[in-house]
């Protein structure tokens, strides 16, 4: 924490609250343009691809100002409050979802500096943030004063809660391995690790977690609520869920949190899984010229998981609200958890 | 065949409300959940009432007539030229298809018979129509589970078969094509050729919904077993079309009663499903819209010359008398009951839709299941707004 981020690079002196703002703002442009970037890529372009349709053309070369043309119609449209919803609620929960997407940005390492907070117990912090969610969907579903709303809010509940432990026991197995619950040292124990002896590539945990990377990929869908398990929000069938009475910025709100997040789980997975912003240590970069590639290197692998995200969410009908529920107590939690004991004993072993 | 009493469906209700509150202490009041008449599943202006307990529907009532038209009065007042260009908004997906069992109605009346050409060629439309009308089904049915990549290729797919039945009746949904005694129309040059090349598209998009959607197993989860219809109980209810094929009801008015058509000549299957669920549905009609494009093969093979129209008299005046034709229309049987006192106009026309009778058995459909099974049921029973209201 007494690191001086810019330091090195620019000779500048700065006290720690400078430096915090520094890298809160850094933070928050780089979480933006990485949302920004993954909606038009992913929602606007390979969508409309797979779907045999161009996607937005108009707006700038090849319609890559259409985000912030979005963005201005939001804004502009009215901020409806529906007459028996609990106003002082329904205005503050989009705020509640948001600021859970933000906080989880906070302990994701970009670099060997480039992190807002460099946490002891990181992956635990992400996680509880993640779930922070949950009371902001049910804030949102309960003061819509609407059932469709309520219903989404109570499915949304329901699923993120059960989908949080299959989360949380994919994660244990990577802990048990790296030793620590450090995002950095978790990085660290990938780029310094050898497969057999070559560490040309370092050691990702993909490889010796497949099973978890994969669980983990499943619990990540349902808790961004993404088909197939987008019940909470079903448009078909409960038209919007808890979004349905959200109109203007609150409903932009809940859209920048939903593509966040997307960002946010992707870019944890790539931490734990592909070896996060490190290049293998075996390269020998310094880390000054790791602070500058770190982040791009993060920044690709995470828009790469965004895209599997997105492409199973475009190919794929949706669960049933029990179904998903079975999914997740009678495959996914029993796999995790045989995941985590073949890790011990394999930890042990070698 | 068993009969479903009153009694009997307020035990099964009763039961199915106790069994869901059997280890709750607190009974909570169950929830009316108001569906339509503006919802995204109803696809127009359907609205259905289900009382919740949960998620799990206790029961559920449809209430429709909220885009009632009048056709049958309207027909009252119209002469009989003109009545196509009404009857063919009832379905508007399978548009030339609603002109069809109208003009043989008033054909038997009139004592016509249209030349083979035209009766081959109204076959012919009538299977395009089919064909375009059931694309988006199968599309829909994705939409309406979650999966709306299908309904994207649906779109696409079904603009070529609108393409060449607009190059044939200048209309790509009300083509208004059908005359008493023939057609307005022959067909353009070429379009024989191109119309085979866009059957070949459709079999491919059949393929690839099959792939994408039906051979899911999120899909078959979905459906299997969901909004069960017993074979019985689909006759009770007067269910027709592909929903009875799947229910096991072998039973195809193109092959039972082919007036007016050349399906006999046609090498073709009735398909049917044993099992009466929402995936046998989907099913049936994935196999149909292939058993059409086979049939718009042959027929653009083996099409005879010779005129397209019968001679008719330049006014139409119907004979006194009465008919009644009923085709087997993309939604199910769709019959016109047409009554003449041998005016410009006909006296009384009933019409019976497929639609209505299909959606008559959602309350008896709807018990017991959860919400998300509400729009897998609706959706595979497939209804046209249009075509209940009318």
């Amino acid at each position: 924490m007494t690191q001086v981020v810019l330091h090195p690079m620019l000779g500048l002196e700065l006290a720690y609250w400078q430096e915090t703002i520094i890298r809160v703002l850094l933070g928050l442009v780089a979480l933006l343009l990485l949302t920004g970037g993954v909606v038009y890529l992913y929602l606007f372009k390979f969508v409309s691809f797979m779907q045999s349709r161009l996607g937005p053309m108009e707006a700038g070369p090849y319609g890559s100002m259409q985000l912030l043309a979005e963005v201005g119609k939001w804004l502009q449209k009215e901020d409806i409050f529906t007459e028996d919803s609990d106003k002082f609620i329904f205005g503050i929960a989009p705020a509640v979802v948001l600021a859970s997407t933000f906080l989880m940005f906070v302990v994701i390492p970009a670099g060997p500096n480039a992190v807002v907070a460099d946490l002891g117990t990181g992956i635990y912090f992400v996680l509880a943030m993640s779930s922070l969610s949950v009371i902001g969907i049910l804030m949102a579903g309960w003061a819509s004063a609407n059932k469709y709303a309520l219903m989404g809010a109570l499915r949304a509940g329901g699923q993120l809660i059960a989908y949080e432990l299959p989360l949380v026991l994919a994660v244990i197995g990577v802990v048990i391995s790296a030793g620590s619950l450090n995002l950095q040292d978790i990085v660290a124990a990938q780029s310094d690790g050898a497969i057999f002896g070559w560490t040309g590539i370092g050691n990702p945990y993909i490889l010796t977690q497949i099973v978890g990377f994969t669980i983990f990929l499943i619990a990540v869908q349902a808790e961004l609520t993404q088909t197939p398990f987008d019940m909470p929000i079903a448009e078909s069938e409960l038209v919007a869920g808890y979004q349905v009475e959200y109109t203007g910025i609150r409903f932009l709100v809940y859209f920048i949190a939903e593509f966040a997040t997307a960002v946010a789980f992707a870019a944890i997975a790539s931490t734990l899984f592909l070896g996060g912003w490190q290049l293998p240590g075996a390269w020998g970069i310094s880390d000054g010229a790791m602070n500058a590639i770190g982040p791009i290197m993060i920044s690709i692998k995470a828009v790469l998981l965004v895209g599997v995200v997105f492409w199973v969410r475009f190919s794929l009908p949706r669960f049933r609200e029990d179904q998903l529920q079975k999914l997740a107590w009678k495959v996914l939690i029993p796999l995790a958890l045989a995941n985590i004991v073949v890790t011990g004993v394999m930890k042990v072993v070698f | 065949m068993t009969a479903v009493t009153d009694r009997q469906k307020l035990q099964y209700i009763a039961a199915k409300a106790a069994d869901s509150r059997v280890n709750v202490e607190l009974e909570t009041e169950g929830m009316i959940l108001n569906m339509g008449p503006q919802h995204p599943a109803t696809h127009g202006t359907l609205r259905i009432v289900a009382k919740l307990d949960g998620e799990q529907v206790v029961a559920a009532e449809p209430i429709a007539g909220y885009m009632h038209r009048g056709y049958e009065k309207l027909t009252e007042v119209r002469t009989y030229p003109q009545i196509t260009a009404l009857v063919n908004r009832i379905d508007w997906l399978g548009s030339f298809a609603n002109e069809v069992p109208f003009i043989l109605a008033s054909e038997q009346l009139m004592g016509i018979e249209a030349p083979p050409r035209a009766q081959w060629i109204r076959t012919l439309l009538f299977e395009m129509s089919r064909v375009a009308n059931l694309i988006l089904f199968l599309g829909d049915m994705g939409v309406q589970l979650g999966a709306v990549t299908p309904a994207f290729f649906a779109f696409r797919d079904r603009e070529f078969v609108l393409d060449q039945i607009e190059a044939v009746t200048g209309g790509r949904f009300h083509p208004n094509f059908d005359r008493i005694g023939g057609l307005k129309d022959d067909l353009p040059k070429g379009w024989l050729v191109e119309t085979k090349n866009v059957m070949n598209k459709v079999r491919s998009f059949c393929d690839e919904i099959e792939g994408l959607l039906m051979n899911a197993e999120i899909f078959a989860t979905r459906t299997r077993g969901i909004g069960v219809i017993p074979a019985d109980v689909a006759m009770q209810y007067g269910l027709s079309g592909a929903n009875a094929r799947a229910s096991g009801i072998d039973w195809d008015l193109r092959r039972d009663a082919p007036f007016g058509f050349v399906y006999p000549e046609l090498d073709w299957k009735v398909w049917t499903h044993p099992d009466g669920d929402s995936f046998a549905r989907f099913w049936v009609r994935l196999q149909e819209v292939r058993e059409s494009t086979k049939m718009i093969d042959q027929i653009c093979d083996g099409v005879p010359g010779g005129p397209i129209m019968a001679k008719v008299p330049r006014i139409i005046k119907v004979p006194a008398g009465e008919a009644y034709v009923s085709t087997e229309n993309p939604l199910g049987e769709m019959g016109f009951y047409v009554v003449s006192k041998g005016e410009l106009a006909p006296f009384r026309v009933k019409i019976r839709s497929a639609s209505f009778n299909n959606v008559s058995i959602t309350p008896w459909l709807l018990r017991g299941v959860y919400v998300p099974d509400i729009i897998t049921i609706l959706a595979s029973l497939y209804f046209i707004l249009g075509d209940i209201d009318r």
